[in-house]
Parts: C-alpha cells; sequence; structure tokens
C-alpha cells in the first residue's frame, strides 16, 4: 500500500544512497573519472528501479536501466526519475535537487567533463542556495557512514571474539561431562582454570593418534602384501619390528596423556564406539588379544603351545589382580566421597582425599598399558618371524573390523519414532 | 634402613605394603592367585613407617609400595613383578612357597 512517507523516505535514500556511493568513490579512488558518474547514476536508477517496483504504483519498465547509455542518458534518466516523483504529491523532493548533487560532485571531481554539465545548464539557476545545505547534509552523511562503519567493525569483532569463547566454553563443558567433574559452585572455577593445559594434551594426544592410525593402516596392508607374496624371513622382521614399535609408540602417547587426564584415557573418547565397548582400564585386554591371535597363528608347535598356554593363565591372572585392584579404589573413593555427614552443602573435605586417592587411577592405567605391552613382547618371544607378521595383522585386522562395525552401528536405519 | 633390611631377608616372599594402597592390594590378589602367601609389612601402620619408606626408595623402588622381595632379594614393584610372571619367572620363584589346596 503506497504512503507518502513512504516516498519520502525512499527519495531521502536514494540522495544518501547516491551521494554517498558518490562520496566513497571520490575519497578512495582519486583519479575518479567522471566516466563513472555514469555507473553510479545507473545504481541510482537501479535502486530507484528496485524501490519503486516494490513500493509505488509505478510501470518498472520505465526505470529499466540501459548498458547502452551514453553519457548524456544519465541526466535524461534522472530527469525521467524526478518527474516522475512529481506527479506524485511529494513538495519536499525536488528533482532538480537530485540533479544538483550529481552537477556538484562533478565540479568538484579532478576532471571535469563539460558535456555532462552542458545539458544540465538549465538546472543551475536552483544550485546556489540549497548547495550549502547539501554541503552539510553530505559532510553529516560521511560522518555518519564512518561512524556507523567502525561501529560495525566492533560490534562484528565482538562477535566473533563471543563465538571463539563460545565453542571454547562448550569444549571445556563437554570435558568436565565427560570426566564427571562438573560438581557446579566452588569446583567449576578450579576446572576450568586447568582445563587449558588439559585440553592441549588430549589435542594433541587426537591428532597424534590419527597420524598413528593412518600409520598403522599402512602397516597393515604392508604386511598383508608381504604374506601374500612369500617375502622371505628377513624381510618380515623389519615389518614385524615396525609394527612392535609403533604400538609401543601409542603406549608412550597414552602415558602421556594420562598424565595429563587420566579419565580422558579411562573412558577412550579417540576411539570408535565397538572399541570402546571392550575397553578394559583404557584399552584392550590382554587376554582377549591372545584369544583373537592365537587361533591365526596355527600351526605352532608343541613347545609354542605350552608357552602359550602359559602366557594365557599369566595374563589373566594380571588382569584379574589389576581389575580387583581398580574395584578396590573404587569402593574406597566411594566410600570417602560418601564419609560424613550429608545433607549439609559441604563437601570439599571429602573431595580432597578422595583426589589423593583418586591419583592412583593414573597408576592403574599405566599397569594396563604395561600389560599389554609385556603380552605383545612376549608373544613375539615365542612365536617365528612368520607367526609374529600373521599375529599382528590379525591383531590389526580385528582393530579395522571393530571400526567397521561402529560405522556401520552408527549408520544403520532407525525406526521412525 | 635396618629394620627393612631384616624383614626383607626373611624366608619367603615379602610384601611391603600400605593398607590404602590399590596398586599393592591388586599385588596382593595376584600372589593369592598363585597359592603364595607373602608376609605383608603394612608400613602405613608401622611407627617407623616414615623411615622405611625412605628406606625403600633407597633401595632403588620407584614407589616404596608395593615392594615384593623374594628370598631376600628385591624383585621390585607391580611393574616388574607384571613382568616377570608374564616372561614365566615369578612361578619357579615362589613355587617353594606355594601352598596349592
Amino acid at each position: 500500500m503506497f504512503s507518502f512517507y513512504n516516498y519520502v523516505l525512499c527519495c531521502l535514500f536514494m540522495l544518501f544512497f547516491s551521494s554517498s556511493l558518490y562520496i566513497s568513490m571520490y575519497c578512495f579512488l582519486p583519479d575518479f573519472k567522471l566516466s563513472n558518474a555514469y555507473n553510479i547514476n545507473l545504481t541510482c536508477t537501479k535502486a530507484a528501479s528496485i524501490i519503486s517496483s516494490r513500493s509505488m504504483d509505478f510501470p518498472s519498465t520505465q526505470f529499466v536501466p540501459s548498458r547502452t547509455m551514453g553519457t548524456y542518458e544519465p541526466i535524461h534518466q534522472i530527469g525521467m526519475w524526478g518527474e516522475n516523483f512529481k506527479s506524485i504529491d511529494s513538495p519536499n523532493i525536488s528533482p532538480s535537487m537530485i540533479v544538483d548533487v550529481a552537477n556538484k560532485l562533478e565540479n568538484e571531481s579532478e576532471t571535469t567533463s563539460h558535456e555532462l554539465l552542458a545539458p544540465s545548464g538549465k538546472y543551475d539557476q536552483d544550485a546556489s542556495k540549497p548547495l550549502d545545505k547539501i554541503q552539510r547534509r553530505l559532510a553529516q552523511n560521511r560522518e555518519a557512514a564512518r561512524k556507523s562503519r567502525l561501529r560495525k567493525k566492533t560490534y562484528v569483532q565482538q562477535l566473533e571474539n563471543s563465538r571463539l569463547k563460545l565453542i571454547q566454553l562448550e569444549q571445556e563443558l563437554e570435558r568436565a561431562r565427560q570426566q564427571g567433574l562438573y560438581a557446579g559452585g566452588a569446583l567449576e572455577v578450579g576446572h576450568l582454570g586447568i582445563s587449558g593445559a588439559v585440553n592441549t594434551g588430549i589435542a594433541a594426544f587426537e591428532m597424534g593418534y590419527e597420524r598413528w592410525m593412518e600409520e598403522q593402516n599402512k602397516l597393515i596392508c604392508e604386511l598383508r602384501s608381504a604374506l601374500n607374496a612369500q617375502t622371505s624371513d628377513i624381510e618380515l622382521r623389519i615389518l614385524v619390528e615396525s609394527g612392535m614399535s609403533h604400538y609401543l609408540e601409542l603406549f608412550r602417547m597414552k602415558s602421556g596423556v594420562a598424565k595429563a587426564d587420566v579419565f580422558y584415557v579411562m573412558s577412550g573418547t579417540w576411539k570408535t564406539s565397538a572399541e570402546r565397548f571392550f575397553s578394559w582400564i583404557g584399552g584392550f585386554r590382554p587376554s582377549e588379544l591372545l584369544k583373537v591371535l592365537v587361533p591365526q597363528i596355527d600351526p605352532l608347535t608343541d613347545h609354542q603351545i605350552l608357552e602359550v598356554c602359559n602366557l594365557k593363565q599369566s595374563c589373566q591372572q594380571a588382569e584379574d589382580a589389576l581389575s580387583q585392584g581398580m574395584e578396590k579404589l573404587q569402593e574406597t573413593v566411594s566410600a570417602t566421597l560418601a564419609s560424613g555427614q550429608m545433607g549439609q552443602g559441604t563437601y570439599l573435605p571429602q573431595v580432597a582425599i578422595a583426589m589423593e586417592k583418586l591419583e592412583a587411577l593414573v597408576n592403574f592405567v599405566n599397569q594396563a598399558d604395561h600389560l599389554r605391552k609385556e603380552t605383545l613382547q612376549q608373544m613375539s618371544y615365542i612365536l617365528t618371524t612368520r607367526q609374529a607378521a600373521r599375529g599382528l595383522l590379525a591383531l590389526g585386522e580385528y582393530i579395522q573390523r571393530l571400526q567397521a562395525l561402529s560405522t556401520v552401528w552408527a549408520n544403520r536405519p532407525r525406526e521412525p519414532a | 634402613m635396618d629394620k627393612v633390611m631384616r624383614l626383607a631377608s626373611e624366608r619367603g616372599v615379602v610384601l611391603f605394603s600400605k593398607s590404602s594402597c590399590c596398586l599393592c592390594y591388586a599385588v596382593k590378589i595376584l600372589f593369592q592367585e598363585l597359592g603364595v602367601t607373602p608376609t605383608i609389612h603394612e608400613i602405613d601402620q608401622d611407627p617407623e613407617g616414615r623411615e622405611m619408606e625412605r628406606a625403600l626408595m633407597r633401595l632403588g623402588c620407584n614407589t616404596p609400595v608395593p615392594a615384593v622381595f623374594i628370598e631376600g632379594k628385591l624383585v621390585g614393584s607391580t611393574n616388574e613383578v607384571m613382568s616377570l610372571h608374564l616372561g614365566g619367572g615369578l612361578i619357579p620363584l615362589v613355587k617353594p612357597y606355594q601352598t596349592l589346596c
């Protein structure tokens, strides 16, 4: 629906738009040529057409800008523009003012083109009076535009900072949730304070693990092709050594991040979901490893069978001992936290004592990794090179199958809710 | 130091432990599974506990507890005991002291 105020606003907008556009061109392009005035006027008329076609009852065909406009046409266009305004009740807007602006600016530009000015001669009579007003308004517009730009810049910077802070907070919150340390109140500050270093350790580990996994898959491929190709024992030995030291590398990385955040290692976040399902104190069960390996490395000599049997038994015993130790640790921490009267909302002493006890968790994780390492190494002593290669390949492929299971499970079709 | 040396050179399997230490508890469980009953000294319940702790550290243990001695010889802490066991070397050492029911 058309209204008088709508017209006024639109005209002011166009005036401002065209002048500021012209001014910015003038300010930022010292060798601004008059020929550009054509473009600006083109833009003005384009703007006019957009606005007019949306809010006014004019047929838009009159305002279609033409690419083949000559230097004289812009003025005519403006004239047309102005005339159409004239036909509606808008006494405040004088088409001559619009053209005067163009004239004034053109006068100020470094290169003047008399051809452009000539046809505008008939408008000069109105040029002098509103000229000061226009100049002032232009200056004000410039100032307003600059301030607006500065405000926008500051605002955008603040938004960016807030966004980064939000991402950081979300990450910390996620870590806190996983660690279960989110206790509300007095403990939050302390936790968030140290999380910087922890996050760095975890981030470094995750990056390292990604690289480790890529290297691991490469090693698996090499083992596979080497075994299929009947390579010599010497070459196989090299591959086996690489495979073994690769696992040792992983244990070293885990030891590092366990010092930073033992709960992270316990949760096994860096692994796929199916791998986590089988997790035991931050990694695979040594007895599970043997169960997977042994059937793949047949045939074994009698002596080997005996040794593998002994290894299985001692491995299981060590595993049981550590598991029971872990249970004891849980009981201890739980008893500590539950001690004293509950209901008063004060619990920092209990938490402090529990913290001391919890430090033993790092030792348990290290012991579990040590057990995994020892199991692998003992197997490598018992087996021949070829058997060890088959064993490493089987282990690697087993983990790949677990990872595939995780992916397929995540993508399985679900029943609609 | 003397006390530790005296206790350590006792016959059989000697374990220095702390009642609050869960890793020590794990070692105790392991010996239990092997049918061995070690002589356990809880140094946190001993009046000379602090000195014993220092003495154990000086003997070469990274952590004072758990510390396992067999026939007066230091086997080590959890790491060493586990490695020895997986390597098959623990059972022969404790065989004389196994009480298998």
